[in-house]
């Protein structure tokens, strides 16, 4: 009921539009601040996630330094890190800080509010033939709560005592207790405030997706011709809207623990030379809770970028993605799976050991989807006519490093060896190149893709090979040799590991890492002047660059607030009919009817002409 | 004056830059690739291509250098019975993984290069074959049921109970080093409580228990016997730690309230190891893997494994805590009256840490 009523509405305004009434013509913050349209909301999300993702990145380059130089004195990082830097030292704590930083900002703040944001909400309406979100006025508060959300987060950056500082993980009772550790004084109240509100903007942003899915799709996209991006956010959607809240109660139960004297998490403490009352708590009880969602929110981060890459990958091939179904079905398969693994992550957390062995059980099978989706994707490729657009490049890279990055989980799951590997760079390499890296590499994917459907012109191609290539490279010689750091057992989160004469090696390759990294760095300033540079000055885009098939490209250039001017296009096909034998180009819009293409039906598509 | 002059070389590097893209841009223009489609001409494809064909090669010829290159230091030696299992099983997963690197990963540049666009050439369309996909879910479910099974049984030997004669031995965490603490003669340890826990008592030991009196407390190096079973019993007295042996391929998180264990079987006295890996200093460390604050990159503590006879012979010349610390253990017996409910809290305890 509520889609027709928009439908309405919007027509109406169009007509209205073309009569040169311009009673219904928004103001400058209507428009573009506090605007309704799922476009410019998630143009919002996607610039908050680029400023995040820059910030991210230089916290790593920090602390980077100190690992590729740990007997390195750092004098000129004094004007920029002011007294966290003491005689050319940066002080341990605000490494711990600046480590624990990273890792919430890149995996909500860019991977999860960033990706999600920006893509759902861009191409759910435009793909599925909607003139918006279900609630635009939802979609907006989404935004603002994540954006006060940022400012929190950000703001704990300058004060006194630093910003959280006991992992992203954020274990009580080091994160409860201001004695253990400055930053879970003042900085960790920040942290638990911003993470509330950032979990309540994703649950508005959520249930939106959701509900404009299922309820909003034009006439004839049936489930089966969703193109794999909306089958990916919708995944995402649901995903984030049962596991989220589980966060949120471990925050509140955290609260209550830090400032109202429960001891939910907190037993049989001496520190700082008293003994506490709390008795009782189960500090391995947050870590259920954390994890319970902490799991789901890597598939939250690393499913969209599964359906970006789908999308661009069969786009680019001029082909069907191979399997459709199969590829619904794996995600489904890891979206249902993803709920029961969480426990992966405290093999050796004092759990009862028969608890890990059903969980390596059931972790180990969420490998079967992940290899079903590489094998489709490079039965995609297999006899296609590739262009390597500055997408495509990404969506290879993805690939690779999804391969990479994944098959390390197989070992990781297993309880057996995680024993020796638990928490040491092993686990980085892994999860930076399966989640970390692949979905960066999605989200650029998709940016270059569909920045022509954003913003009207199209980003520089040849800058963008360069930013991938440099990228790309980047990311192995950071992450690969890491690998190997880790199997000698290097613990994570350390300061420097010259006390120990275990870890009194691989001293050259930390260096070499350590540039790597700044190296990969210092390139995303190529994308960032091409996206700048092409907002304004890049080349128009046609209506439909790539020769694609969905929706989003039988909009005009620069769609207004309704997404098409007159009637949603009906929809009569799936998405993937590229390089159909008998037809004219090598593509088929989904909203072109059977009837219009005798030529190239299959014999079962002969009765819909 | 030299800050200046890097940022203007920075400065003219970037102008530098800029105009050579403005000239790339240009040039496209006027030799009309840009009015073809986006990733349709011929040299970007074929420079892409081949560049990706490049990648495989030269970066797979990297990797195996630089991986037989650190192969020796990225091999801890290992020195306990569990740590052979681990290692072995972890090289042979190893192995299965990196054919489906390498099988996958070359398929997906080789395709790339192979099928680059062609002006005269259309894709295949081909959208699905259930029997294709169908042995490529069956495979890798195979092989994952496999590698369940194989770490399955390892796990289980490893998390199995201790035996009985184990040698037990303390260990606590604490901001930001460990302590250990030896049972002594009667192979029990007295009971502890945070409530008692001061400067000197650290364990915060309840002396009123008779188990704590024989009880060693905090040596300079933790001594362990070779080729006995040794019994861990980890915990923490303010903020998790964990207690990473990365020789013995051992860790275990030590968790404030709720006490853990792992035990393990010691193949090489330390001077064992001296000989093996050549190096006259080599000493087992224990370190910590589990964020605590500060000083958690600091947590080193000495670990010596002796044959059994000189572990005895330590173990005899070491002092009980209560005879070091008479005073310590006066302040109990004048609370005497406490004892029924300290021995309630005993029976707790006890239960509290075979869970």
């Amino acid at each position: 009921m509520s889609s027709t009523d928009i439908a309405i509405n919007q027509t109406d305004m169009h007509h209205g539009h073309e009569e040169h009434d311009h009673h219904h013509d928004l103001n400058f913050f209507e428009k573009y601040i506090f605007s309704l349209d799922h476009k410019v909301i998630a143009k919002q999300y996607l610039f908050m996630g680029i400023i995040w993702a820059f910030i991210g990145g230089f916290l790593s380059v920090l602390f980077r330094l100190q690992l590729g130089w740990p007997e390195a004195t750092f004098t000129f990082l004094e004007p920029i890190l002011g007294g966290w830097v003491q005689n050319g030292k940066i002080d341990p704590e605000f490494y711990l800080a600046m480590v624990t930083m990273h890792g919430t900002i890149m995996v909500f703040f860019v991977l999860t509010a960033g990706l999600s944001g920006t893509f759902s909400n861009f191409l759910i309406p435009l793909q599925i033939g909607a003139r918006d979100m279900a609630s635009g006025f939802m979609n907006m508060l989404s935004f603002w709560i994540f954006f006060l959300a940022s400012i929190i987060m950000f703001t704990s950056l300058f004060i006194e005592t630093g910003p959280a500082g006991g992992g992203w993980t954020i274990y009580p009772p080091l994160s409860a207790l201001p004695q253990a550790i400055q930053g879970s004084g003042t900085g960790m109240t920040l942290w638990l405030i911003s993470m509330a509100l950032f979990i309540i903007s994703q649950l508005l942003g959520g249930v939106n997706y959701i509900t404009t899915v299922i309820n909003l799709r034009t006439k004839g996209m049936s489930m089966t011709k969703l193109p794999l991006t909306i089958w990916a956010f919708t995944l995402t959607a649901i995903l984030g809207l049962l596991s989220f809240p589980v966060l949120l109660s471990a925050a509140l139960l955290l609260i209550f623990d830090r400032s109202f004297g429960t001891s939910f998490f907190l037993s049989d403490i001496y520190i700082a030379g008293q003994a506490l009352s709390n008795t009782g708590g189960s500090p391995i009880l947050f870590q259920h809770l954390f994890w319970f969602l902490g799991h789901p929110e890597v598939y939250i981060v690393i499913l969209p970028t599964f359906g970006i890459v789908s999308e661009v990958i069969a786009t680019n091939s001029r082909k069907p993605i191979f399997g459709y179904r199969a590829m619904i079905g794996s995600m489904l398969g890891i979206a249902v799976l993803s709920f029961v693994v969480w426990a992966h992550h405290m093999f050796v957390t004092g759990m009862n050991p028969f608890l890990g062995s059903v969980f390596m059980f059931l972790t180990l099978i969420i490998a079967v989807p992940s290899a079903v989706k590489v094998f489709n994707w490079l039965a995609t490729l297999w006899r296609g006519n590739i262009r390597f657009t500055s997408a495509m490049m990404f969506a290879i890279g993805f690939v690779s490093l999804f391969i990479s990055g994944g098959l390390t989980g197989i070992i990781l799951g297993n309880s057996a060896l995680d024993i020796q590997l638990h928490d040491t760079y092993f686990v980085v390499a892994h999860f930076h190149l399966v989640m970390g890296a692949a979905a960066f590499f999605g989200m650029f994917c998709g940016i270059y893709h569909w920045f022509p459907k954003m913003f009207g012109r199209m980003m520089d191609e040849k800058l963008g090979f360069v930013h991938f290539w440099l990228t790309f490279i980047a990311v192995y010689l950071v992450f690969m040799p890491m690998h190997y750091v880790g199997i000698a057992g290097f613990p994570r989160r350390y300061y420097n590991w010259t006390g120990f004469e275990t870890f009194n090696m691989f001293t050259d390759l930390n260096t070499f890492i350590s540039i790597s990294a700044i190296i990969g760095f210092t390139a995303q300033f190529i994308f960032l002047f091409n996206f700048i540079y092409s907002m304004f000055k890049g080349r128009r885009a046609t209506l439909n660059p790539w020769h694609s098939n969905t929706l989003e490209w039988t909009t005009p250039v620069n769609p207004g607030h309704g997404n098409w001017p007159g009637e949603i296009p009906a929809v009569y096909r799936w998405p993937y009919d590229y390089s159909k034998p008998g037809a004219a180009e090598d593509f088929i819009p989904q909203n072109v009817p059977f009837s219009e293409t005798q030529s190239s039906n299959l014999p079962q598509e002969r009765v819909l002409e | 004056m030299i800050t200046i002059a890097i940022g203007l070389s920075i400065l003219l590097l970037f102008v530098v830059l800029f105009l050579l893209f403005r000239i790339g841009t240009l040039a496209s223009i006027f030799r009309g690739s840009s009015q073809k489609a986006v990733g349709t001409t011929k040299t970007s494809n074929k420079v892409n291509s081949m560049l990706l064909l490049l990648f495989l090669i030269i970066g797979g010829i990297a990797f195996i250098w630089s991986f037989s290159a650190s192969w020796d230091e990225m091999n801890q030696p290992v020195a306990s019975v569990h740590g052979e299992w681990t290692d072995e099983l972890f090289w042979t997963t190893m192995i299965i993984i990196g054919i489906v690197f390498v099988i996958t990963q070359v398929l997906l540049f080789w395709y790339s290069y192979k099928y680059q666009h062609k002006d005269d050439k259309r894709a295949y369309y081909y959208p699905h074959n259930n029997k294709v996909e169908l042995i490529w879910t069956m495979i890798p479910a195979v092989v994952m049921a496999i590698l369940v099974f194989a770490g399955w049984k390892t796990w289980t030997n490893i998390t199995s109970a201790a035996p009985a004669d184990a040698v037990v031995v303390e260990v606590m965490g604490k901001q930001f080093n460990w302590m250990v603490r030896y049972p002594g003669a009667d192979g029990k340890l007295g009971i502890t409580k945070t409530s008692l826990i001061d400067a000197t008592n650290e364990f915060g030991i309840d002396f009123s228990d008779p188990n704590a009196q024989d009880d060693i407390v905090n040596p300079l190096e933790l001594h362990i016997p070779k080729g006995k079973p040794v019994l861990f019993k980890i915990r923490s007295r303010d903020v998790i730690h964990s207690v990473f042996l990365p020789h013995f391929r051992q860790k275990m998180d030590a968790v404030p309230g709720m006490p853990t264990k792992f035990w393990f079987v010691p193949t090489k006295t330390t001077s064992e190891m001296q000989n093996e890996t050549g190096n006259a200093e080599f000493k087992y460390e224990l370190a910590c893997t589990e964020i605590c604050g500060r000083g958690h990159f600091a947590m080193r503590y000495v670990v010596v494994v002796d044959e059994p006879e000189d572990y005895e012979a330590w173990l005899a010349g070491q002092k009980a805590f209560a005879s070091q610390n008479p005073d310590v253990v006066a302040k109990f017996k004048t609370t005497a009256a406490d004892q029924p409910a300290t021995r309630l809290d005993a029976a707790a305890e006890e239960e509290k840490t075979e869970l």
